[in-house]
């Protein structure tokens, strides 16, 4: 136990923590765009899993990381724009609609790494770059300022979207639409509009977090990679309470229990693997359990808006 | 507006009246989606280098060319029909179950365990106490994510993601652990399976030198209980009242949450009869991969049903069918099976995304019908 409680492996914990957040920020900030216009998106996973195998194909095949980057961008706005074709024009049932496109995102990323890639292949990803003086600090520099571009693009994303949310009219007419949906369309915002362009935004941000995965964490893409991390990204949406700052600190909560995880077995710690696995799910359930933040909900979330209705 | 409207897909109140009308458009239009999907799916093929009319030739002579072929539709229908069931009620009540895969896991478990300790036990004993035991340990991981709606409105839909991974865990310690199978460790193997279980607990086959077994008929018997229940008894009728119309229900004092846990634990019960099935009908093991993805495709079975426990006998041997073709085109011809999968998330957005035209085409038909029917209260 005192190994762990050293200071190499503390800085070695928190430093794989600030990684492994990164797909969880990407995903879930996107996430608690597209639900703050009243739009559930349970398909993330899926766009997950397109949009880092467009991302590790491209780039295995260009050799250019950032075109893999942008390809998952375009990816995840395709994806976006079938569930917003199915969820916003067919107002169909957001939950069912998620679990297709989950399942179509599942298959489609496996059929076409089998017949483009076929094996498991690895690539060089983004390299850490360290921030000029932040990167000098003795331990925290370590920590957080010797990572990875995307890793770095995540953590920015925080305050973006917070600023984005509560700072700018097309923020506002967001929140309106997933609050009042009949009220905003009396005053002219164009529910359907708005809930299209925060569906995609969030897929598009999703295909991000997908990209991050294979090409700044794992550098490599295999069958059901992300292995149900979207999910519990939806799931730190509700933890965060739809605010970017709660959902920070949820995705560096799991992370760390992740990263805590994975350094145990690392040094050798003899509990079963199965069960140190098991420990972020377990997480994810006892954090919707205590999460207390619902007021904050939005009220018409998981409502397909009709004009006339209500 | 309850998820999905329920009221589109039938009068959830009163008696029901057979409109033969209403009932050939509720067919139309899964057709038309799954016409739709194989559709995409022949483009798909053709990027694959791979002629669709030759590809769906050899599906379709492969399922209904020979016994062999209907035998394990049948075999794979069982599943979904008994996971579709478990979908149905929990729909009935608002609840989405997306957690058949982890309580199908924990059905199997059970009935492994189980079995295999009271190996001494005679046949007539051991097989129906396997079953409910079975069912009972996929209620309970389908009560777990009930009563945490029930009590803390944790959303149901992560928590039942959630408790699929915590069972593969499981599974994947005990299968490796209490439940491995002795002659395996003593050989140096290390299968990733359990001893083959006792005789007497086997289901009988029905046809010989097949996989099919006796739990395709009892899967019709509950499809045909499950309807009589949801429709002709009182709890069945407030688990379709809660779905109906919540505040309405709650209006008539009828304890939402409970019948929402209700429908969930019993939505896992079903979900573990169908691991169970697949141990001591098709198996005679436990094995990894033991669900064989039927969790998420009885979801789709249930879809294409109506969400209704009759609709779901066809729409369960379809997709049986559709399973093994897409077995017989991946061996016959090398196309990835996960292309089956695409197809199966299309079926499902097409499903879906299509409710708003029936319930559209329902309420213009209400409108124009002019002689008297029963109409929703």
């Amino acid at each position: 136990m005192m190994r762990i409680l050293s200071l190499p492996v503390m800085i070695g914990i928190l430093t794989s923590a600030i990684r492994l957040a990164t797909p969880y920020l990407y995903a879930a900030v996107g996430e608690a765009i597209s639900q703050t216009s009243g739009v559930v998106n349970l398909g993330v996973d899926g766009i997950m899993l397109t949009g880092a195998y467009a991302a590790f194909f491209i780039a295995l095949n260009t050799n250019s990381l950032w075109l893999g980057m942008l390809a998952a961008a375009i990816v995840g706005l395709l994806m976006g724009l079938l569930m917003a074709a199915i969820s916003v024009t067919l107002k169909a049932e957001q939950g069912i609609s998620g679990i297709g496109l989950y399942m179509f995102g599942l298959g489609l990323s496996s059929l076409l790494f089998k017949v483009t890639i076929g094996t498991v292949k690895t690539i060089v990803g983004f390299r850490p770059v360290k921030i000029p003086l932040l990167g000098d600090i003795p331990v925290i520099g370590e920590i957080a300022f010797r990572q990875s571009i995307p890793v770095y693009g995540a953590f920015l994303l925080v305050p973006l979207a917070w600023w984005f949310l509560e700072k700018t009219t097309w923020g506002m007419r967001i929140k309106a639409v997933g609050q009042n949906p009949a009220a905003a369309d009396s005053l002219g915002v164009s529910v359907d509009r708005v809930r299209y362009f925060s569906v995609c935004l969030g897929a598009v941000l999703a295909g991000l977090a997908g990209a991050s995965l294979s090409l700044a964490l794992v550098n490599l893409f295999q069958e059901n990679l992300t292995a149900g991390q979207g999910f519990i990204a939806v799931a730190l949406v509700y933890f965060g309470g739809w605010r970017p700052l709660g959902i920070m600190g949820g995705a560096l909560l799991f992370s760390t229990v992740n990263a805590f995880q994975l350094w145990m077995q690392v040094l050798g710690v003899r509990i079963p693997s199965d069960v140190a696995v098991m420990l972020p799910y377990l997480l994810t359930i006892a954090a919707l359990a205590v999460t207390v933040n619902r007021g904050r909900q939005p009220a018409a979330l998981n409502k397909p808006f009709e004009r006339g209705e209500n | 507006m309850p998820p999905f409207a329920a009221s589109d897909i039938s009068r959830p109140v009163g008696r029901p009246s057979v409109d033969w009308a209403d009932l050939a458009l509720k067919a139309a239009l899964p057709a038309l989606a799954m016409l739709a999907a194989l559709l995409i799916g022949a483009v798909m093929l053709l990027l694959l280098k791979t002629n669709p009319f030759v590809a769906y030739g050899t599906m379709i002579s492969g399922v209904f060319g020979s016994v062999s072929g209907i035998t394990q539709s049948l075999v794979k229908a069982t599943p979904l029909m008994l996971v579709g069931l478990g979908i149905c009620i929990a729909f009935r009540a608002s609840v989405i179950n997306i957690g058949a895969e982890g309580q199908m896991i924990a059905g199997a478990l059970m009935a492994t365990w189980f079995s295999l300790t009271f190996r001494a036990w005679p046949g007539w004993l051991l097989l129906p106490t396997t079953l409910v035991m079975g069912f009972l340990a996929g209620a309970a991981w389908g009560a777990i994510p009930g009563m945490l709606k029930a009590r803390l409105a944790v959303n149901e839909i992560l928590s039942t993601v959630m408790m699929n991974a915590i069972a593969a865990q499981l599974m994947n310690l005990l299968i490796r652990g209490l439940l491995m199978d002795r002659a395996g460790i003593a050989a140096g193997t290390y299968l990733a399976q359990s001893e083959r279980l006792p005789e007497q607990v086997w289901l009988p086959r029905l046809v010989p030198q097949t996989m099919l077994h006796a739990g395709t008929i009892i899967a019709v018997v509950l499809a045909v209980a499950v309807y009589l229940f949801l429709w002709r008894t009182t709890i069945g009728y407030r688990i379709r009242a809660v779905g109906h119309n919540p505040d309405a229900a709650r209006y008539a004092g009828i304890p939402v949450p409970l019948y929402q846990a209700l429908s969930l634990t019993l939505a896992g019960g079903f979900a573990g009869l169908a691991g169970v099935m697949e141990v001591i009908g098709v198996h005679h093991r436990l094995l990894e991969g033991i669900t064989g993805g039927y969790g998420f495709s009885g979801i789709v079975a249930a879809l294409f049903g109506g969400l209704h426990p009759l609709g779901l006998i066809p729409a369960s041997w379809l997709f049986g069918s559709l399973l093994v073709g897409a077995d017989m085109m991946q061996r016959a011809m090398q196309v990835p099976s996960a292309l089956v999968s695409t197809l199966l998330g299309l079926v499902v957005l097409f499903v879906v995304g299509s409710s708003l035209l029936s319930r559209r085409w329902a309420l213009r038909r209400m409108i124009t019908v002019s002689k008297p029917r029963d109409v929703e209260p």
